[in-house]
């Protein structure tokens, strides 16, 4: 009932903002709605499993950790948005406020789906939910990111639908029901053509969502163009859930013997988005499609630890907290600098930390904590990726990471620090835009909890991720 | 024996209708072809199932009333709106990308022979007429440059993922497949919007203008 509760939740208070007639106390259901979200989605973690309509909505744990993640966002990015949408009252947030709703709602219904089919109906409402969001500020040049992301996601997601068919068919016998428990259970009996061919076409659709390259064109675009606030969403949420689409499909290959054929896709799939967003990041001149740049690296990285198996799993999901909050900081705090200077390339954006000191700085941190420098948390769940690709005897991977990692660190950092430095460029006299409570501590917040997973992790998360990481490992 | 035919002679009319669709200029012949298809697809369950249920006749229904019906009537608006035709200068000509459907349609027949199938599918056509509709979809999607046309050229990549389904009519609960039409509505009505936009925005559903965002 729980989790039901979760789902309905925010349909609820999209209902209910969508009925509100002002525009300046609408945002605040968000918060209220994400609190209660967080708070129903900490008591669902630590009660026992139960599985409610015959077993297709459960958490397993991915998806607890999945959930956790994303709750946490969303409490983060509300509390911004709010903020956010007092400096834009020229436009409507009539249809803002219920999407960003529903994407909770419909990425909730991701982590806890248990069924194949009902993963891939959640993930499929979740790019119709957002696609709004994208076009929030009703530009050409919005309407054309909109675009791109709802074809490319549609196709995307229109072959995991195919994928979700093979592998359905793949597993055609006696009593063949299509929940992720029982999908596994057979995994042994499945026909072997079938399973691979399904599993390319699930790693290319929700890698199409996650932002794998050379499925990523829409990415750039769409966090160009999009407010902030949900690049931060897209970039630390919905990505995951699509990540998560895949984890649990390749633990079923795993479990059929296919696991080396499914782990040589994903190393493939993760080198290459790493190698691609190493290129495009180098000489970036907007700096909300440079952090799109990011994004798809970091996915390359979630995916090659998963492929690279053992430790590389645990060290997968660490770094998607990592990620995951890193680009919360990174996004929230890029948008107040776009506020400020009014524009997002770098030839007006000059002196940042003079002009918003506080949102400059975490921007230079979340810099410094994305590239994996310590004391951060990305740091050591990217040293834990690239040191199992050393105990695993992959050299040449883990070299090429390694350079692809520093070509990336020196890209991000030059266009970082022209930034952040210097005097005050004229493009930021001109606005009114500073900090304020609600568009400055949500940030510091995140990066905050970047930190803190660098330095220490409780241990209730610990435990977390070590179960789910020893679901994931459960192959023959 | 007899409906086994009567399938394989549909599915071999969807595969004309994919050509016919590569090879068409006008826009509005385009949508009648994809809503064709679609019908015909929304009956198919009911021929190829072993067993008729009620919630088997409730999705034909719900197939036919939306692929042949709802979807056609938003994108017809859609056209009248944007007073446009004809599709010109596609990226790839017309018989060009009918020959390209034509081989994609060979190559899926030699695909769907080495892939292993359940006996009772063996005689059916159902998994190269998929494929090739999938293609027929994707060419759509790629050669063309007016919003309507890519949107019709996902509706028949759909289709395409649609014949693969009716070999999966008894294992896909019925929940399933609600929830993928139900997606495929919506998803067709937030394209709508979108479309409405670019044409306001634009004067125009020439998705070449849409190109200022690149490296």
């Amino acid at each position: 009932m729980l989790l039901v509760c979760l789902i309905a939740l925010p349909i609820l208070a999209a209902g209910l903002s969508a009925a509100f007639a002002s525009e300046r106390h609408r945002p605040l259901v968000l918060p209220v709605a994400a609190v209660a979200h967080l708070v129903l989605t900490l008591v669902a973690i630590n009660a026992s499993s139960s599985s409610v309509i015959g077993g297709w909505l459960a958490l397993d744990p991915p998806g607890r950790l999945v959930l956790l993640l994303l709750s946490v966002l969303f409490a983060l990015c509300a509390f911004y948005a709010v903020g956010y949408l007092r400096h834009r009252r020229e436009l409507s947030n009539r249809v803002f406020v219920p999407c960003l709703l529903l994407f909770l709602s419909t990425t909730t219904l991701v982590t806890c789906s248990q069924h194949l089919g009902l993963m891939w109906v959640a993930v499929e409402a979740s790019t119709l939910a957002t696609a709004p969001l994208i076009y929030f500020n009703r530009t050409p040049r919005s309407i054309e990111a909109t675009w791109k992301y709802l074809l490319v996601g549609s196709v995307g997601i229109a072959l995991a639908l195919l994928g979700s068919f093979f592998l359905a068919y793949a597993s055609l016998g006696e009593n063949s029901s299509l929940l992720f428990s029982d999908l596994f259970a057979r995994a042994q009996h499945m026909s072997r053509s079938w399973l691979q061919a399904a599993f390319v076409l699930l790693v290319v659709g929700y890698g199409t969502k996650m932002g794998l390259a050379p499925m990523h064109t829409w990415k750039p675009d769409a966090y160009g163009e999009a407010p902030g606030v949900v690049g931060a969403l897209l970039a630390g949420g919905l990505t995951n859930c699509a990540f998560l689409a895949i984890v649990r499909v390749f633990r079923i290959c795993q479990a059929a013997g296919e696991g080396e054929y499914a782990a040589g896709l994903l190393v493939g799939f993760g080198l290459f988005s790493i190698a691609v967003a190493a290129v495009f990041m180098v000489g970036q001149r907007d700096f909300k499609r440079m952090l799109a740049y990011s994004s798809v690296e970091h996915m390359g990285l979630l995916v090659l630890g998963m492929g690279l198996g053992g430790s590389g799993i645990f060290a997968s999901l660490l770094h998607m907290l990592n990620n995951g909050l890193t680009k919360v900081a990174l996004f929230l705090s890029a948008a107040n600098i776009h506020r400020a200077f009014d524009s997002k390339s770098i030839d007006d954006v000059r002196g940042a930390m003079r002009r918003v000191p506080l949102s400059g700085t975490i921007f230079l941190f979340g810099f410094f904590a994305i590239t994996g420098s310590p004391p951060f948390g990305p740091f050591i769940s990217e040293f834990l990726i690239v040191s199992r690709a050393f105990a695993a005897d992959r050299y040449l991977v883990a070299g090429g990471v390694l350079l692809l990692l520093l070509v990336i660190f020196m890209g991000m950092g030059r266009t970082v620090m022209a930034m952040v430095q210097g005097t005050t460029s004229p493009a930021g006299e001109r606005t009114s835009y500073h900090d304020g409570l609600l568009t400055g501590v949500p940030v510091a917040l995140s990066l905050a909890l970047v930190l803190l997973l660098g330095l220490h992790i409780p241990v209730p998360l610990e435990n977390l991720l070590r179960e789910a990481a020893r679901f994931l490992e459960t192959g023959p | 024996m007899l409906r086994l035919s009567v399938v394989n002679l549909l599915l071999v009319g969807i595969l004309l209708l994919n050509l016919f669709m590569l090879g068409t200029s006008r826009i509005r012949a385009l949508i009648h072809a994809a809503a064709l298809q679609g019908v015909v697809l929304g009956a198919m369950p009911l021929l190829v199932g072993e067993s008729s249920s009620w919630n088997g006749g409730l999705i034909a229904v719900a197939t036919v009333v939306l692929k042949g019906r709802l979807i056609p009537q938003i994108l017809r608006r859609a056209l009248r709106e944007a007073q446009i035709k004809r599709e010109v200068e596609p990226l790839i000509g017309f018989v060009p990308t009918m020959l390209i459907g034509a081989a994609g349609t060979l190559l899926s027949i030699g695909f769907a022979s080495g892939l292993p199938l359940a006996p009772e599918h063996r005689e059916l056509l159902i998994v190269p007429a998929a494929l090739s509709t999938v293609v027929t979809g994707f060419l759509l999607l790629t050669t063309r440059i007016k919003a309507i046309t890519q949107v019709v050229g996902y509706l028949v990549l759909e289709n395409g993922i649609f014949i693969f389904g009716l070999l999966l009519v008894e294992a896909m609960p019925f929940l399933v497949e609600v929830g993928v039409l139900l997606d495929l509505f919506v998803g067709i009505f937030v394209v709508s919007i979108i479309v409405h936009h670019i044409n306001r925005e634009f004067a125009s559903l020439d998705t070449r203008l849409l190109s200022s965002l690149k490296e």
